[in-house]
């Protein structure tokens, strides 16, 4: 490697240092992302100087490459985002297994070349990080896109065969390093390929979509770690950075989404949580149904309204109508707010990226803390598809799951509105006390018909 | 390099990483997540240096996947992360 290419790893590693930093905060956040695009380009062009390259496939690798991205990029609906960011973590991941073995190959058909003990112990983990990155990404993308079910999948003797799993890989990794150049080293690379891919597979099933947003910030971080273990197969220091500065600050979204839900990293992959719902309580109270035109004449009579977007939402793509109606209360002289839970949705920011798609300001979005203060002077909060995140157990019954967890606390205002499909339970499974509280009314439909009625109660008294 | 040198860059760039988000608004996660993703993509390097004139083996066919794979990752994920962007900076504009 020339010196010219490592000096502009260097540029490109201080533009991805400022990029990531300058995304932590709103204003500096674009310019950010363009900075750390302009280092990914130079770190490109330097790496096309090296000698002996095979231009022309490079070039048709990344115009297919370009041309794929682009266009999922500008189709992608805002409510597939979720959808989208796993699919990419799980083309990184990928891409960086692909890197391990594809240089194991090249150093192992080249008779020339001893394979050091060290280049196959990272060899062996780029690929078992790449590829339970890649694999678990892909059953991520499929609960989260609808292609298969959302709701946790757990057999008897899950957690052993893990085990076995995990340490029969580590097992070949080891028998890996010791034996990579003989004639046993590829077969052995195919089988803890195998193995790592299942690993992935197994150890997203059993994870509910409730817990999504702490499993999709995890397989991020984890892409950065797989293209960081390919930089150490290849020595490319520019790979290790980047790679390394992805899965620290990957690491620190996971941990604000596991503090949350008042939950450890090691419980959410472990899935404690799914199906074990003996200790909640039954509802107490009853389920107390209201209908449109009775909650119009309750929003029209109020002065404060908050809305507490969930994962129901997102599934209603009820964002417009409801931005369509915060704009008629507030003509109507009501103050309007949107109350978001860190883990609302399905990633991280979710309902930020729903509300901001339609138009919402973002002054009326307020995080936790700051809707707590507001909610007891609250006329109205509008529960929409949200659940768990709004369950009053997690403050009052200790012997529920999600007891501990910070909540909004909708139970404060003086009305609530749960906006339901159905009668039915929250993905955890737990009844929400919140239904049966003396100030809430359920109203039973499709979210975004239901604040389509809203809406036009309130145009048709105008 | 040798690989005392690597694991040194590689110790200094975790904690480097670990210091650089402290308190991120829950507004810009998904661009956070999105952005740093793409920079992930940086695997696309690696598989360029994989593809070598001359060689034999599986080595550039697996490398041209590689290279796909990460070039989807690296374009897609800063366009993304540009388009979510832009939609939250202009609610910021028009206040």
């Amino acid at each position: 490697m020339n010196e010219g290419v490592l000096i502009s790893y260097v540029v490109a590693a201080i533009l991805f240092i400022f990029g990531i930093k300058m995304l932590g905060s709103a204003s500096t956040a674009r310019k950010g992302n363009l900075l750390s695009s302009v280092g990914m380009l130079i770190a490109i062009v330097a790496t096309l100087t090296e000698a002996n390259l095979d231009y022309q496939w490079i070039a048709v690798g990344i115009i297919i490459g370009a041309l794929i991205g682009v266009v999922a990029a500008k189709r992608v609906e805002m409510t597939g985002m979720p959808e989208l960011v796993a699919l990419l973590n799980g083309f990184g991941g990928a891409a960086s297994f692909l890197v391990g073995w594809a240089q194991y190959t090249a150093v192992y058909n080249n008779q020339e070349v001893n394979i050091s003990y060290f280049e196959a112990s990272v060899i062996f983990i780029a690929i078992f990080i790449g590829a339970i990155t890649s694999s678990g990404s892909l059953i991520a993308w499929g609960k989260l896109s609808g292609k298969m079910g959302g709701s946790p999948i757990t057999f008897s003797g899950q957690k052993v065969l893990n085990l076995v799993f995990i340490v029969g890989t580590f097992g070949l990794g080891v028998a890996f390093t010791i034996l990579s150049a003989g004639a046993s080293g590829p077969s052995i690379l195919y089988a803890f390929l195998t193995l790592s891919l299942l690993l992935g597979v197994m150890l997203v099933i059993p994870i509910g979509g409730g817990d999504m947003p702490v499993v999709i910030s995890l397989l991020n971080s984890l892409s950065g770690l797989a293209a960081c273990a390919a930089g150490f197969v290849l020595g490319n220091v520019v790979l290790i950075v980047a790679g390394s500065l992805v899965g620290a600050s990957g690491l620190i979204l996971t941990v604000i989404m596991c503090k949350a839900m008042n939950r450890s990293l090691i419980n959410v992959v472990l899935g404690g949580f799914g199906g074990s719902s003996s200790g909640s309580k039954e509802l107490e109270g009853e389920m107390k149904p209201m209908n449109v035109a009775d909650a119009f004449y309750v929003l029209e009579a109020a002065n404060k309204v908050l809305f507490i977007p969930g994962y129901g939402m997102a599934v209603a793509q009820a964002q417009h109508v409801v931005r369509e109606l915060s704009d008629l209360l507030e003509n109507n002289g009501c103050e309007v707010g949107y109350a978001i839970h860190p883990v609302a949705g399905r990633m991280p920011g979710h309902m930020n990226v729903l509300l901001a798609e339609a138009d919402v300001p973002y002054e009326q979005l307020l995080e936790m803390d700051a809707a707590n203060a507001q909610l007891p002077l609250t006329d109205v909060a509008i529960v929409i598809g949200a659940n768990d995140v709004v369950n009053p157990a997690a403050q009052e019954d200790p012997g529920s799951p999600i007891y501990g967890m910070p909540i909004i606390n909708a139970h404060q205002a003086k009305t609530v509105f749960c906006l339901k499909r159905g009668q039915g339970t929250g993905f955890s499974g737990l009844q929400n006390q919140l239904f049966g509280m003396d100030n809430t009314r359920m109203v039973y439909g499709d979210a975004k018909s239901t604040i389509g009625s809203l809406v036009n109660e309130f145009k048709n008294t105008d | 390099m040798d690989p005392i040198t690597l694991i040194f860059i590689f110790t200094l760039a975790v904690f480097l990483g670990f210091e650089l988000i402290s308190k991120v608004p829950s507004q810009l996660h998904t661009p956070l997540m999105s952005g740093s993703n793409a920079i992930s993509g940086i695997t696309v390097v690696g598989a360029i240096v994989l593809m070598q004139q001359g060689d034999n083996s599986l080595a550039p066919w697996i490398g041209l996947a590689a290279l796909i794979l990460a070039t989807v990752n690296v374009v897609g994920g800063y366009l993304v992360t540009d388009r979510m962007l832009e939609m939250f900076k202009k609610k910021g504009d028009s206040k």
